[in-house]
């Protein structure tokens, strides 16, 4: 009977699950769908007409590709020197003592908690005040100071979880500091930083509040999608954003696919006696 | 020292760093320099230079410049002007707070505990919505919720909504697709803490003769603590500062403090109050993170 009751349990809190994900994934299949759709009107936002020309002309409105080239140049500018900001600091943060270490904690934790409307409504504050005209530069600007707490946390993850024996036994067997850096800690740590630059590319990427205030008259995908959410949204913004989806999933599908190969392998050679190949 | 570093610490802790003098007591500073100063000029700058904004005299303008003269009367005014707004960000979040814990729980629960070898498809699964751009999913919930939509149809046709009821431009639209936009950053923190739990305890629970609801609450509640702390704080702060939702599936009846700042920035142009409205919002989320933590930290949470 309680077995009964434990087995009823199990399967009550999964089928809950499975349709709260359903509840989570139902967007994404309708954003799927709009992107064949042909609409009624240009405000109309339901299903009308099945179409692949969103497809084969997705930048039908010119405007909206333009927005995308920026957001990506954006996101490309904010990522690399986000990552290269955040790296150096995580490495100062795990690997030495240095005096202020609390208060730097809290200087990086603080911009995660804070509401991203406080940060976008005091960036402009600053910006007005100093009289620096707003557009491309600001927004990497800001997206670059909003990106680089999520680089330090990643990337500090990665490093404290990091076996320092190996650079140990590096630095033993007569390598320099700079030949163990290359060779044993980047390697090591590589991993944890593409996934800090992944996350401030896709942060930076579609980003709206934060850059709504400081953009001044530049457009960025999200800001293209606001805008024209008031005079009516063309259904490429549909085809973008499930292209989007789609290169994501590959994205996390071939990583998850290379780390199983990986560890493959590394059990491959843990398992060779030594001396043979 | 450097000859120490190499001693292998029986503590169990990893040995030191070998140190080489000079030079490397200035390198952690050269490597914390240029993102600490980064954060300092366009995060800690800024965040000065909003509280000074927000004391303006209101009487100017941005084209005229703005006078400071410590215009404390700023808070109160924007706060007696906007109250609905600012009561109603907190409202909101706090209701899709719970529907959040009602679903992101038994999520969170099953991916952790009853997944089995589909848990890293489960958990994709929680996190794909956040592949695609914010703003074209909450579209998408303008079209699910529209008047013609199948779901309106069928509330009608049960007669959960009356024949002209509607579910898009109400407050349940805001309040769902908030809960929607941020379940996600509830669901991993909590994720991260149940999957930790050893479900023996849970037997061992029964097996002292625990009701299944005694053993929820005196086992995975407390042992999931830090994970729903982590998941309410990362859920409650971005949705009460959001203002996307209730401008893209609301009206202006559902607009949110948020709403009313992006318009006296960019629109009305009315520096003082929207700076004085941004700081009021963090001072109340401060007080209400700050609160809570108190609570959940020292208290023993049934």
């Amino acid at each position: 009977m309680s077995r009964l009751k434990r087995w009823l349990a199990d399967r009550w809190v999964m089928g809950v699950a499975l349709l709260v994900l359903g509840y989570l994934t139902l967007p994404i299949m309708v954003v799927a769908g709009l992107s064949f759709n042909r609409p009624s009107s240009r405000l109309s936002y339901d299903f009308n007409e099945f179409t692949l020309d969103n497809w084969k002309q997705p930048c039908a409105t010119s405007d909206m590709c333009d927005a995308v080239v920026r957001s990506m140049q954006i996101g490309l500018i904010a990522t690399v020197v986000s990552t290269l900001l955040g790296t150096l600091m995580a490495f100062a943060l795990v690997r030495h003592s240095f005096r202020g270490r609390s208060g730097l904690n809290g200087l990086i934790f603080l911009p995660m908690a804070t509401p991203e409307l406080v940060m976008g409504t005091s960036l402009l504050a600053l910006f007005v005040a100093a009289g620096v005209p707003q557009g491309f530069w600001t927004i990497v600007i800001a997206h670059v100071m909003f990106c680089v707490s999520f680089v330090v946390v990643t990337v500090k993850a990665r490093l404290s979880g990091m076996d320092r024996r190996l650079e140990e036994a590096a630095m033993d067997l007569y390598a320099s500091e700079w030949q163990t850096f290359r060779r044993i800690t980047l390697p090591l740590v590589l991993p944890g930083i593409v996934a800090a630059a992944l996350l401030a590319f896709s942060l930076s990427f579609d980003d709206f509040i934060i850059t709504n205030f400081n953009a001044g008259t530049t457009v960025t995908f999200p800001m293209y999608v606001w805008g024209a959410s008031q005079r009516g949204i063309p259904p490429q913004v549909n085809v973008i954003g499930t292209a989007m989806f789609v290169i994501a999933l590959l994205l996390v599908g071939a990583t998850s696919l290379r780390g199983r190969r990986a560890r493959r392998a590394a059990l491959a050679v843990v398992a060779t006696p030594a001396g043979k190949p | 020292m450097s000859a120490l570093a190499h001693v292998p610490t029986s503590a169990g802790k990893p040995a030191p760093p070998p140190v080489r003098r000079g030079r490397s007591r200035l390198l952690p500073y050269l490597l914390l320099l240029p993102g600490a100063v980064w954060l300092l000029v366009f995060f800690a700058v800024p965040l000065v230079q909003l509280a000074s904004a927000s004391l303006y005299d209101p009487a100017g303008s941005l084209s005229t410049g703005y006078a400071m003269t410590w215009a404390f009367g700023n808070y109160p005014d924007a706060l007696q002007a906007y109250w609905p707004q600012f009561s109603r960000s907190f409202l909101y979040s706090a209701i899709a707070l719970v529907l959040a814990l009602l679903m992101g729980y038994p999520l969170a629960y099953a991916i952790a505990q009853k997944a089995g070898r589909w848990k890293n498809l489960l958990l994709v699964a929680v996190v794909a919505p956040m592949f695609t751009s914010f703003l074209v999913r909450t579209l998408a919930w303008k079209t699910i919720l529209s008047d013609n939509g199948a779901l309106v149809g069928l509330l009608r046709d049960v007669h959960l909504l009356g024949p002209d009821g509607r579910l898009l431009a109400t407050p349940i639209a805001v309040v769902l697709g908030l809960t929607y936009n941020f379940l996600p950053f509830l669901v991993l923190p909590l994720y991260a803490s149940l999957e930790r739990l050893d479900p023996r305890l849970l037997e061992a629970a029964s097996d002292l003769y625990a009701s299944p609801l005694r053993a929820f609450a005196k086992v995975t509640l407390p042992l999931s603590m830090p994970g729903l702390i982590a998941g309410t704080l990362l859920f409650f702060i971005p949705a009460t500062g959001d203002y996307i939702n209730a401008e893209l599936l609301g009206t202006p009846n559902e607009y949110m403090i948020g709403n009313v700042i992006d318009s006296a920035f960019l629109v009305r142009l009315d520096y003082p109050q929207g700076a004085a409205l941004s700081f009021l919002l963090m001072a109340a989320i401060l007080a209400i993170v700050f609160v809570y933590l108190r609570r959940a930290g020292t208290e023993e949470v049934l």
